[in-house]
């Protein structure tokens, strides 16, 4: 047996003594809280919350080929995985452009599911042009006093601590006076609101900071640097993005749905309309999926050709919504519950899922960024 | 099967996109369309790609072939298409030579796939009576007559048979039109008595005829097979139409991005309008997708695979979505010159429009991968 057969052998012997039947449900909300940490903490001890960290900042040391054996043994059998931002993007910009003293102070915390971080860019004054943001930090000896304003920062009411950029020279251009800076959110000076959205749902916060503090060693990069870590940083959550694409899979497909709200009639959906609706979402979904594995192939054979990746993000969210847009049109009023009793669970899901689908085409860079991104990069058209 | 090329396939493109350049610009093809060649393609060219061995890329070696697969095949069509080459590289090989290439009749294949090889056999399908792709609809009926069969019917839209020296054909020994069961192949000289070929001159400028059949006596050791090989020939030529639609829209679409990088309005490059800009990246998504799905339906088929049709259907409604997107994208943003005769874009416009129709609309293949997909 090969080292990669063997390696996966152990994981689900692992997964099959310390993964109990009931917390295979991905990272589905309410979950029991007790047996969730035991889980997480027994992953921690392999190192597999961040498995492709090195062993000395608490990951698992494994190369690309083995987390991505890891990976697909804990989704094969739906295991719920710490997961914030502190794991998937400022983990590997501090790996690149951190400290060692930033990585040997946060890393290992984060390895060990001890600390949650949350991300502070957007304030509600700059979204798509975040480069404007206002939020001050002013040097007062060894320190930063920040004041300013941060929304959508997920999280952020769990969060220890709290990545963000902040404006350290107000007189440079606005791409060159930011700093990125790691904040404690445990003291006086942060306040957290939660942000009720109109799924129902209040994930998001907004986040007031009046005169918080920072240690100076807690910069990332140079100062007034931050623009760049930022940049390296948003790459990291791009390509989770794509990871996600590929994961996708809802509880009830929307194959089924529609059977079971159209119905069938010799052998087809009833409604011709939807059925061609239907086919057409999927071949997309098929297309989106297989790109990104081109996209893969490409990468290791080393082939530079335009960067296929650039669109996955905007047509994994045009693709999500289309199909939540279906199955609304579907259910017909029977998609206009907000709460039981009257509608089944499925369908009160998928309104609101209908409804957080909204957001697919805004987070991470709304649509119009991503196509002046492709524009930009990917085709090389010049501004 | 990989999705991208292989060491060999690159070479394989390599040496197209120079034979093509070389030889084949697109004014050659406004000529032939202008002075209504007689041919309607270049004789030369095609025996040149003979030479080359493409004629007999997907043909056994007993019968003078490499024996490689489609995916091999469709590298040249891809090249092809760039440039609008009119050679009947989808007629002779992927529709007409593949029917007996699929088939169990060992006599006809020993008769046909050699010269086919060779450059020396031109041979078309006729299968087609209605505009809107049916291809179960055949009503032309072959009769029991003697040893063999007559057949009586009339064909539409048979590619390159103003040429064809063969022609399969589509007809009901039992059954009705609409039905599959009782629909039969049979290879049949274009010569032979009965048979009135009438060519048709097309939007897109390639070649097609209508064929007319009255009493065509035909032997019984001419059957090729049923539906269901027609069925396996028409997945392989749709996905060689989509090879040939991605190389189109890959040059549609490599010409439009360099225009909105060069064309000035309003003191600026109209690439600065975010307007184009952002419709540009949307060509690109699309185009991208096709080409992706060109590459899982080639795989699907080299390896036989169960999804093969799914994969085929996907590819093709993904290319007519594409063709369509960028073909008018390409007219749009050349503005004014994209409506004039005098620039290429709107050759690609008329040829995209042609392969769109050809073979399966979106919604064609959008039903039947539903149904593929057990809804």
């Amino acid at each position: 047996m090969s080292d990669l057969e063997t390696f996966k052998q152990d994981v689900k012997e692992f997964l099959a003594k310390n993964l109990p039947e009931h917390l295979r449900f991905g990272n589905k909300p309410g979950l029991p809280e007790n047996d969730l940490k035991k889980w997480f903490d027994a992953m921690a001890g392999q190192g597999w919350v961040t498995p492709d960290w090195p062993e000395k900042y608490g990951g698992a040391g494994l190369d690309k080929k083995f987390t991505a054996a890891l990976r697909k043994e804990l989704r094969a059998v739906d295991a719920p995985s710490p997961s914030h931002p502190g794991i998937s993007m400022l983990g590997p910009t501090l790996l690149e452009l951190g400290t060692e003293e930033q990585r040997r102070e946060h890393l290992p915390k984060i390895a060990r599911n001890e600390t949650y971080w949350c991300q502070g860019f957007s304030e509600p004054g700059a979204g798509s042009d975040l480069a404007s943001l206002q939020t001050r930090a002013e040097s007062d000896g060894d320190e930063y006093v920040i004041n300013g304003s941060k929304i959508w920062t997920s999280g952020a009411h769990k969060a220890d601590w709290m990545f963000c950029l902040t404006r350290t020279d107000p007189d440079a251009p606005k791409h060159q006076g930011i700093s990125f800076i790691l904040l404690n959110m445990d003291q006086p000076g942060i306040e957290v609101a939660p942000l009720k959205l109109i799924d129902g749902s209040s994930e998001f916060n907004q986040v007031f900071l009046e005169g918080a503090r920072a240690s100076a060693s807690d910069v990332v990069g140079e100062l007034n640097s931050g623009w760049s870590v930022a940049k390296r940083l948003l790459q990291h959550e791009r390509s989770t993005d794509i990871h996600d694409v590929i994961i996708f899979e809802a509880k009830e497909t929307i194959n089924e749905l529609l059977k079971r709200e159209v119905g069938m009639k010799h052998g087809q959906l009833a409604d011709p309309t939807l059925r061609e609706r239907l086919a057409a979402h999927q071949i997309d979904a098929r297309a989106l999926g297989l790109t990104m594995r081109r996209a893969a192939e490409e990468a290791k054979a080393g082939q530079q050709g335009r960067d296929l990746t650039s669109f996955g993000k905007y047509r994994w969210g045009d693709m999500e919504k289309e199909m939540h847009d279906l199955a609304m049109v579907a259910a017909g009023t029977g998609s206009l519950g907000w709460e039981g009793p009257g509608f089944l669970p499925s369908q009160l899901q998928w309104t609101r899922e209908w409804l957080f689908t909204r957001s697919h085409s805004i987070w991470g860079g709304t649509h119009e960024i991503q196509k002046n991104l492709i524009a930009k990069r990917a085709l090389d058209i010049p501004e | 099967m990989s999705l991208i090329l292989s060491e060999e396939q690159q070479m394989l493109k390599d040496s197209a996109q120079k034979f093509f350049t070389d030889n084949s610009p697109i004014e050659r093809m406004r000529t032939l369309r202008d002075e209504h060649d007689a041919t309607g393609f270049s004789r030369d060219l095609w025996k040149e790609m003979s030479e080359l061995g493409w004629l007999g890329i997907m043909l056994p070696e007993e019968h003078g072939g490499s024996e490689m697969g489609i995916r091999e095949l469709s590298v040249v069509l891809v090249e092809g298409g760039r440039v609008l080459a009119p050679e009947p590289l989808l007629s002779t090989l992927l529709l007409g030579t593949n029917a007996v290439r699929l088939s169990t009749n060992d006599e006809v294949k020993l008769e046909v796939l050699p010269s086919v090889a060779a450059g020396e056999l031109l041979v078309g399908l006729a299968f087609e009576e209605t505009g809107r792709f049916n291809p179960y609809a055949a009503k032309t009926e072959a009769i029991r007559s003697g040893d063999g069969y007559a057949i009586t019917g009339e064909k539409t839209y048979v590619l390159d048979g103003h040429v064809a020296d063969q022609l399969v054909v589509l007809a009901h020994r039992s059954g009705k039109s609409g039905d599959r069961e009782g629909l039969a192949l049979f290879l049949v000289d274009a010569n032979a008595g009965g048979i009135e070929i009438q060519r048709t001159t097309m939007m897109d400028g390639r070649n097609a005829a209508h064929v007319t059949f009255s009493n065509v006596n035909v032997g019984a050791d001419r059957l090729l097979g049923d539906a269901d090989l027609l069925e396996r020939v028409l997945d392989q030529a749709t996905i060689g139409l989509v090879a040939e639609i991605v190389g189109m829209v890959d040059e549609v679409f490599e010409r439009t991005v360099a225009y909105l990088k060069e064309r000035e309005q309003f003191g600026v490059k109209i690439g600065t309008f975010q307007a184009l800009r952002h419709r540009a990246a949307e060509m690109f998504a699309e185009l991208e997708f096709a080409r992706t799905l060109l590459l899982d339906g080639l795989n699907a088929i080299d390896e036989d695979r169960d999804d093969a049709t799914l994969s085929v259907s996907a590819a093709k409604a993904q290319a007519n979505k594409a063709a369509r997107l960028i073909g008018a994208e390409g007219v749009q943003m050349h503005g004014g010159m994209g409506i004039t005769d005098e620039l290429d874009i709107g050759l690609f416009l008329k040829r995209l429009k042609a392969a769109e129709l050809t073979l399966g609309d979106e919604t064609y293949h959008q039903r039947r991968f539903a149904s593929l997909q057990g809804y």
